[in-house]
């Protein structure tokens, strides 16, 4: 997939996105907003704990449609962060310094948080655990796991650029807002672990230097990306 | 009451009492003059939409646009006079290259953006970054430097976050909006990291930036759950791996100082 497919970040493209009309399935999702950001709104909360034992997801799960769906296809893209770090810091890479330890564990168990946090938030709508595959993953070598770790905050940033649109609920917006902002601060760190004191905390190849926008993906663009470390197949079919 | 006259009346409320400027906004407001808005300076037509329409509607996408405008324009000037002035040690000089060349993209970005809704952008104003002198070396001492980048990216996060809900109807601004909103967020973990700071943020710990940006930081509960009671994490990581909003109220207050 060219960067020029997924980001559509020039001036002129924003403006052309700006004219397209709303679908009508969206304006309908947005004339319900009024209603729904009047009334209490309630997340399902489960009272889930997190030992809770779910069997794994060993063959392909659809995220679901409408906001709940957009909430597991995070809840999947979580899964896979938390599962990363985890093993990341379990098996440190050779030579990994006490600072870039402490970063690691820091976003290890933001992401754990946000895996925690929408597994709950969704209740019994949500998804199983998803089986990951980081056979491609060189766990002792940090070219290795900052590579990996730079590529998944970059694909969580677009991710959630990209589903916001598509959230009806403001208070899930706002949450997901919550959480992108973070998932951008972890990009950024990661990025400058690698190449410190450059540009590339924010390079050129994520932010379109002319528009200043960073990248966005539709789900249908991020999954074959997370595809490549799932065992479990997650699909969204309900999303654009 | 006569519009050239309530301006007048605005002003010198203004040259009087800088502080005292949202109060008098709020006064102004209440003679329903939105509709003269138009013909006012770009701070006080921001203020006096957003006032006069809080009373029964939220802001309006231009509105919102313009607002999110005049603190691009904040960024943009802010980050153009440290490199111009020599502030920026050398070692970090591609970092802030970089920033001040987003916060321009994002000038011309949002003013396209009004202009193709019909909307009128508001004009850049003029600012005082020493905020009428709390920060008096701010272009002299690198580290007062990044202590005031740090204060206006986090504040950036934290405003295009909570406008967020009044963009909904618009799917192609509510996109280009986050798509600003991480590109501040990576900005500010960069300039954290430049402070030895974390690139998130801590409970509400600032660093030295002014406590009225990092207010309900240290927040534990969100869409109604205490994450305490849901992840085995620390309370600490809670408040990290959760960014908070900040209403247009408490922006403009922090910004304010800075804007003469």
């Amino acid at each position: 997939m060219s960067k020029q497919e997924i980001q559509n970040n020039t001036s002129e493209g924003l403006v052309e996105v700006i004219k397209t009309p709303i679908s009508r399935r969206n304006f309908l999702a947005f004339t319900g907003i009024s209603i729904a950001a009047a009334g209490v709104v309630s997340l399902g909360l489960q009272g889930c704990k997190t030992d809770d034992i779910v069997a794994p997801v060993t063959g392909s799960v659809d995220v679901g449609k409408n906001d709940t769906g957009v909430l597991n296809y995070a809840y999947a893209l979580e899964q896979l962060e938390a599962a990363f770090y985890i093993q990341a810091v379990a098996t440190p890479y050779s030579g990994m310094t006490g600072a870039e330890l402490a970063i690691l564990t820091d976003i290890r168990d933001h992401e754990i948080c946000h895996r925690d946090f929408f597994k709950a938030a969704i209740g019994s709508a949500a998804i199983g655990s998803l089986v990951v595959n980081f056979s491609s993953i060189n766990f002792t070598s940090r070219a290795s796991v900052l590579g990996t770790a730079k590529a998944f905050e970059d694909l969580g940033v677009s991710a959630y650029n990209g589903a916001g649109y598509y959230i009806a609920n403001p208070v899930y917006l706002e949450l997901a807002g919550k959480i992108v902002s973070v998932e951008a601060r972890h990009a950024a760190a990661i990025r400058d672990l690698l190449n410190p004191r450059s540009a590339d905390f924010a390079g050129n190849d994520v932010v379109d230097a002319s528009s200043g926008l960073d990248v966005q993906r539709k789900p249908s663009q991020v999954l074959p990306i997370a595809a490549a470390y799932l065992s479990t197949t997650v699909t969204a079919n309900y999303l654009p | 009451m006569k519009l050239e006259n309530l301006y007048n009346d605005i002003q010198s409320k203004i040259s009087d009492d800088k502080h005292s400027r949202r109060v008098a906004f709020k006064q102004a407001g209440d003679f329903g003059v939105k509709a003269a808005l138009v013909s006012l300076p770009f701070v006080l037509s921001s203020l006096l939409t957003k006032t006069a329409g809080a009373k029964n509607t939220s802001a309006t996408v231009v509105e919102v646009l313009n607002f999110a405008l005049t603190l691009e324009f904040l960024e943009s000037a802010f980050y153009q006079r440290g490199i111009s002035m020599g502030v920026i040690a050398a070692g970090d000089a591609a970092v802030f290259n970089q920033i001040v060349q987003h916060e321009a993209s994002h000038v011309i970005t949002l003013r396209n953006t009004i202009i193709s809704l019909a909307g009128t952008p508001v004009s850049q104003p003029t600012f005082d970054f020493t905020a009428g002198g709390a920060f008096p070396d701010v272009f002299t001492n690198y580290a007062t430097f990044l202590t005031v980048a740090q204060a206006f990216e986090d504040t950036g996060v934290r405003a295009y976050k909570g406008q967020a809900g009044n963009l909904m109807s618009n799917p192609g601004v509510l996109t280009a909006a986050l798509q600003i909103h991480s590109v501040e967020a990576r900005h500010a973990s960069e300039v954290r990291r430049i402070r030895g700071q974390k690139g998130w943020i801590s409970n509400a710990d600032g660093g030295g930036a002014p406590a009225s940006i990092y207010v309900r930081e240290d927040n534990y509960v969100q869409g109604g759950v205490d994450v305490r009671t849901i992840s085995s994490v620390s309370p600490q990581a809670i408040t990290e791996a959760f960014d908070e909003t900040l209403t247009m109220d408490e922006v403009l207050a922090i910004a304010g100082p800075f804007i003469v």
